[in-house]
């Protein structure tokens, strides 16, 4: 910054900008004084602009004299980032480990079959291969094969080869975030601070299971649906609860499982053994017994000023009883 | 599906071609925007702001109820207009009973949010108030002077941020080269307390003084406001360090035509256009120049006499 004479403005010429950090406006004034104060000083600042800026050396123009700024003085931040330098690609990379130099080739090439100039790439190149109209065959050619299919199916997978590079490279490209300026991220393009990362893409298994719930939804339960090829069956097939048979196992002795006795006896046992302190939790039963101690209290407190409670309304006249009784013995 | 999209016209290329990291930016688009609730006094800021800085400049006009400067997870949306926008400022206002004509000034670095500052409008004044010569009005996109007074903009901390980014908000575009013709205004800022600040807008009116360098007369012509700052959040350090990263060297421009040679030194091509010599008309018609009379002569020898007559008869 430049110290302006005796006055002692800093001036940033590339900003046109001024400031005085001596000066203090006296407080306690009339907001028209204020203003005029303010102009006041304001004018001198920018006389100060003035003088260093007019005293450039300037070159006419049409429109007016043209001044040559110096850079601005006063740092402030950028906008986005430095241009960050491209990553190497794999060929550039294999090409600079062998030497080789990339040399400019003629955009003109000449054309075998017809005897004339043509151009290298694009419509009606030279020595275009699907252009052939004759191959000649050749002893060792497989009779079955077709010639020209052949070729078009080498190009296409030479084409679909460099497809498959030239995404490879943008993938590392864009790990080191310098994608070029016309190329983005499918999915998202920046990740905003407040959000979550980007969405998990859906795993094969997962969509498997997705397209499995699905089918069951037609009336025969997904039973007679056409398949498609690789569709697997429904992983669940929706029942959860067991019911074990109740009779002893059957004389063939097919048993599919434990029957319900020997289940029920197992739980029993488990309750009655010895260190039966090992399955309790004391701590969660003692919460429940205060719970519902808790809850015997309120009711009574609620019964005896039932006087109140008939003016009221009554809400739910046939409420069932308390909802902590509720279980179902035979689900164990 | 690619994981990646391409533009797929030359516009859209060129389009995003603009909005790519440069290695030196020449300016800062603005957006301006309001939250749920806006008074009169806010809404005519927000407009006239815009208005002083239309040319890069993006106004939102709707309602926005998930913005929150200040509060976690409230820029989300901020951030999407500024990527969308390709805005790296924005002006936020909003209007309660606690922070009454809030308007929150706020940059981004590479769309996320940078830094914010917090001021209370008061004492507002609109351009249509002030009376001045029409003639003076300053030119839209003209580069303006800026001028800041007061001790508080180096001492406090508040006043030193907001002076960082009012400069940032109102300097216009980055030249190198400025028409002093087209000089015509100026803002005015001064610090009235530790929390306040006096903005004008000024035109300039440039008189003579005998020198090279005109007298300088400031005429307001508004809006003029204080600005009683709030709350303010200073950028992070690490992300301030990396945003304040400038080249050294400028990029250069390709030489086209020039080569270098050892020997001869520097050698440079000139491709001078076809020049027409066939189509060029002669300097001086003179009778012996015109092709009849050569052809005559060549034919008859020295009888004029005879080649006159063909002429007449033809």
């Amino acid at each position: 910054m430049e110290i302006e004479g005796e006055k002692m403005f800093e001036v940033d010429l590339g900003n046109l900008m001024a400031y005085d950090s001596h000066y203090t406006i006296p407080s306690q004034q009339s907001r028209e004084e204020l203003v005029k104060e303010c102009l006041q000083k304001g004018t001198e600042l920018v006389q100060a602009i003035a003088d260093s800026l007019f005293t450039l050396p300037s070159t006419e123009d049409v429109d007016g004299p043209l001044v040559k700024l110096p850079p601005p003085t006063t740092k402030l931040p950028r906008e986005k980032h430095m241009p960050r330098p491209r990553p190497p690609t794999k060929w550039e990379e294999f090409a600079k480990k062998k030497g080789i130099i990339k040399r400019k080739k003629d955009k003109v090439v000449f054309d075998e079959q017809s005897e004339t100039w043509k151009r290298r790439h694009g419509y009606d190149h030279a020595n275009d291969e699907e252009a052939i109209p004759i191959i000649e065959a050749k002893p060792t050619d497989d009779p079955d094969e077709d010639p020209f299919a052949k070729r078009r199916q080498d190009k296409k997978g030479r084409v679909d080869k460099q497809e498959k590079n030239r995404l490879q490279n943008l993938k590392n490209a864009a790990k080191f975030g310098d994608l070029p300026s016309h190329v983005q991220l499918a999915a998202t393009s920046l990740p905003i601070t407040g959000t979550q990362a980007v969405q998990k893409k859906v795993t094969k298994d997962e969509l498997g299971n997705v397209a499995g719930i699905a089918s069951t939804a037609t009336a025969s339960g997904g039973k007679f649906d056409k398949k498609l090829p690789g569709e697997k069956p429904p992983k669940h097939k929706g029942k959860f609860r067991k019911f074990p048979p109740v009779a002893p196992p059957a004389a063939n002795g097919k048993v599919t499982g434990p029957s319900e006795r020997e289940q029920t006896e197992k739980i029993l046992n488990k309750i009655l053994s010895k260190n039966n302190h090992d399955i309790l939790n004391v701590n969660k039963a003692v919460t429940v017994h205060n719970v519902k101690k808790e809850k015997n209290r309120r009711s009574d407190k609620s019964k005896s000023s039932a006087t109140d409670k008939k003016l009221k309304p009554q809400k739910k006249p046939f409420k069932k009883g308390g909802s902590a009784k509720k279980g179902n013995p035979k689900a164990q | 599906m690619s994981e990646f999209r391409t533009a797929t016209t030359r516009r859209g290329k060129l389009e995003l071609q603009k909005r790519a990291p440069k290695l030196i930016e020449s300016g800062k688009k603005t957006l301006v925007l309001h939250g749920t609730k806006s008074s009169a006094v806010l809404n005519s800021v927000l407009t006239q702001i815009y208005h002083l800085k239309k040319q890069s400049a993006v106004k939102y006009s709707r309602k926005n109820d998930n913005i929150n400067p200040f509060e976690a997870g409230g820029e989300t949306s901020l951030e999407f207009f500024s990527q969308k926008t390709d805005c790296s400022l924005f002006l936020y206002g909003s209007h309660s009973k606690k922070r009454p004509n809030n308007l929150v000034i706020g940059r981004t670095y590479d769309h996320h949010v940078y830094d914010l500052i917090e001021v209370g409008i008061e004492n507002f004044r609109g351009m249509e108030s002030f009376v001045y010569d029409k003639k003076l009005a300053p030119k839209e996109g003209s580069k303006p002077f800026m001028a800041f007074i007061g001790e508080g903009f180096e001492s406090i901390i508040g006043l030193k941020h907001l002076k960082e980014v009012l400069l940032d908000l109102f300097r216009g575009e980055v030249v190198e080269n400025l028409n002093l013709a087209g000089v015509d205004h100026a803002y005015v800022c001064t610090a009235l307390s530790s929390t306040k600040v006096f903005f004008t807008h000024c035109a300039l009116r440039l008189k003579k003084s005998g020198t090279v360098v005109p007298r300088m007369e400031l005429v307001e012509v508004g809006p003029s406001m204080d600005m009683v700052i709030r709350r303010h959040r200073p950028p992070n350090e690490s992300v301030r360090k990396e945003a304040m990263r400038t080249s050294k060297d400028k990029p250069k421009k390709k030489e086209k035509n020039v080569k270098k040679d050892p020997l001869q030194g520097k050698i440079g091509n000139v491709y001078i256009p076809d020049q027409k010599i066939g189509e060029m008309a002669l300097p001086n018609k003179s009778k012996g120049v015109k092709r009849e009379r050569r052809e005559a002569r060549q034919n008859h020898g020295n009888d004029e006499h005879a080649s006159k007559k063909k002429k007449g008869d033809s």
